[in-house]
């Protein structure tokens, strides 16, 4: 009988090191051997990751990666949260990898979904963040990846700033699986100011040419928000917020979440809100939020990763973010992920479309766009057990006169998808049928890549009012409480007047006049900032925005 | 530009008032002005919108003005500059509760 080798991927991993020692000087490599190293290291058909996060960038080593021979490192199975760059889908065009499981690839969408339909892109599948993550420790575990850090000491410990993100789950599960990890550093230091990878788990450092980039995703610019999404911010916090008295949230993205932010120290203010709601965020730290924290509403926030220009304001306000000995802020993307589903007691956010079932996709044609964090946030955790009053209060009304199964209580997770009925160009946001369906079909996946699913969202916010779908009890319901806040879109026009009034006085759908919100004072001038240099005056000046976005 | 002439049957007399102007022409915005008509019943509704062919949502949306408020002896003229449904009605709504609280009542 054979003897089983126990020990082929320790072996490997030496064999690789053999061959790339010429390289290096310990652990440090020169960036002009960056291509040498790669097709040292990496093996036809080895699963790679390269961290392409939702900001930070491995772009020297994407690029580097995109000149290694294809004769020598061919059929890469590609594994990374972000596609942000055009270098991580030249990789495909090169012929040097062949197989992608990704989560988003926002401003990679179209030219992926023209990959995918010539046939020159295999799609594993599209994940949440923490989904992906999960994967890298059971059947995507890396062979090599590919990271970026702020700085690296000596013997290769690793600083990442405030931008750590991902960078810890991708490392922990390539170094504890034998793979090789390798580093860009923007600068090598004498001692590193924390050590947020130590050095014993990453094999090779390279000094690159130009700091990594980073893309100030959640900056959005006060003077951009519009009226009508400061009426939907007034709805949103008097008809939800209040409502459940929603103390632990995420917030999306987008300008629409970005004016309740802006409204908290004013119109929340006047409701007499502060220290009701909104007291703990799992959030970037978005600059929308700097006057709702000076003026005392935040007590913490938990970051997925940083945003540029924010550095020195987290630096000053320790007691809100979570910051390292060192002073500058630690984010991690993974423990983010898991306290915005478990910890958090409400997700709102916008979407591309919704369908007659409440189902939301941000996949149109053209466009495979993923989901990122959405999902995790966007759904009830079926597996939390600790009570709060805003959980429960979702819980009991989705419940209510139900018997069985459902009888037992349990609360939920409200789920708020905000959007204006029509998008830009008068596409309408609610639609028959989610372009996600022809979608699976072009590119053969198993199943049509939805958002959020209908059962999770509880409700849908328009500037026509608030649906609350955990108080309808059919889905001919439902779908004419999605149509009462449809506004003019074909779906809004299509609806039963009768049954929409009707779900009006039961409180299924309720309108601005339903809740005491009045139209005359949804001006922006109820912004608690209505520019850039506003959040910068907010914030002592210790808010620096990035070049691009300081317009005065 | 297109141009559309809308007319409501109303109930509610806006009375004697000084016109009445919100909004202002831009991208994606509106201007309303609404004057009294006296003794004409109805809310009549002048259009001039930069985007074509979107006739059946300004009736949908001037219709259900005119069911919440119920104006009756005005003149309203609309200059849009393909502002949504949603801002065409707020401005509407705006100028209306201005109306209301400029005193003018039946």
């Amino acid at each position: 009988m054979n003897a089983i080798n126990w020990n082929t991927s320790a072996q490997s991993r030496a064999t690789r090191l053999a061959r790339a020692a010429s390289l290096a000087q310990g652990k440090r490599v020169e960036a002009s051997h960056a291509v040498e190293l790669l097709e040292a290291v990496i093996e036809p058909g080895d699963r790679v990751c390269l961290e392409g996060n939702n900001q930070k960038q491995a772009d020297f080593l994407a690029q580097a990666l995109t000149e290694v021979d294809p004769a020598r490192v061919h059929d890469l199975h590609m594994v990374q949260s972000v596609l942000a760059l055009p270098q991580h889908l030249d990789l495909f065009e090169r012929g040097i990898a062949k197989r992608l499981d990704f989560s988003f690839s926002g401003p990679q969408g179209a030219r992926l979904a023209k990959l995918v339909e010539e046939g020159r892109i295999e799609i594993g599948a599209i994940h949440t963040y923490l989904e992906l993550f999960a994967r890298y420790f059971i059947d995507l575990t890396p062979r090599v990846s590919l990271v970026a850090a702020q700085a690296a000491d000596a013997e290769g410990n690793l600083y990442t700033g405030p931008n750590t993100e991902d960078t810890p789950a991708i490392v922990e599960a390539t170094a504890f699986k034998s793979g090789i990890v390798v580093a860009q550093v923007n600068e090598f230091v004498d001692k590193v100011p924390r050590v947020d990878i130590p050095a014993d788990w990453v094999d090779f450092v390279i000094l690159a040419p130009r700091p990594n980039f980073i893309e100030p995703l959640f900056t959005r610019d006060p003077a951009q928000i519009s009226e009508i999404q400061v009426l939907m911010a007034m709805m949103a916090i008097k008809g939800i917020y209040a409502e459940y008295g929603v103390q632990r949230l995420n917030h999306g993205i987008g300008f629409d979440t970005a004016a309740i932010e802006l409204l908290l120290p004013t119109y929340g203010e006047s409701l007499g809100l502060k220290g009701k709601i909104c007291r703990h965020w799992a959030l970037n730290p978005h600059p929308a939020l700097i006057p709702a924290i000076e003026a005392g509403w935040v007590e913490s926030i938990h970051s997925f990763g940083s945003e540029l220009g924010m550095e020195n304001y987290l630096r000053a306000r320790p007691d809100v973010f979570f910051t390292g000995p060192d002073g500058s802020m630690r984010s991690n993307r993974a423990f983010c992920q898991a306290a915005g589903h478990y910890a958090c007691d409400m997700f709102i956010g916008s979407t591309l479309q919704i369908d007659l079932a409440g189902h939301s996709s941000t996949a149109t044609l053209g466009r495979i766009a993923g989901f990122g964090g959405a999902p995790n946030m966007g759904a009830d955790a079926r597996g939390r057990r600790h009570a709060t009053p805003a959980w429960l209060k979702a819980g009991a009304q989705a419940r209510e006169g139900l018997s069985g199964v459902a009888a037992m209580p349990r609360g939920q997770k409200l789920v708020v998808q905000i959007v204006e009925t029509f998008r830009e160009h008068m596409q309408p946001a609610f639609v028959e049928t989610l372009d996600a369906w022809q979608l699976a079909e072009q590119a053969k996946m198993a199943i049509p890549p939805v958002m959020i699913y209908g059962d999770d969202v509880t409700h849908i916010l328009t500037e026509e009012g608030i649906a609350n779908l955990l108080l309808t009890r059919s889905d001919e319901e439902r779908e004419q409480a999605i149509r009462g806040v449809a506004g003019y879109t074909p779906i809004g026009l299509g609806r039963d007047r009768r049954m929409v009034e009707n779900l009006r006085d039961r409180g299924v759908i309720r309108r601005a006049e339903d809740l005491g919100v009045d139209k005359r004072d949804a001006t922006r001038s109820l912004l608690a900032a209505r520019s850039m240099r506003d959040l910068v005056r907010a914030s002592g000046g210790l808010y620096e925005p990035p070049r691009r976005f300081r317009n005065w | 530009m297109e141009k559309l002439h809308f007319e409501f049957k109303g109930n509610r007399s806006a009375g004697q008032f000084a016109p009445l102007l919100v909004g202002v022409v831009g991208s994606g915005n509106l201007e309303v002005l609404i004057e009294p008509q006296p003794s004409s019943g109805a809310c009549a509704v002048d259009i001039m919108t930069s985007a074509r062919g979107f006739g059946p949502i300004w009736e949908a949306v001037l219709r259900d003005f005119h069911d919440r408020h119920g104006l009756a002896d005005v003149s309203v003229s609309i200059n849009d500059m393909g502002a949504t449904p949603a801002v065409v009605s707020l401005r509407l709504d705006q100028a209306a509760a201005q109306l209301g609280n400029a005193g003018a009542r039946p």
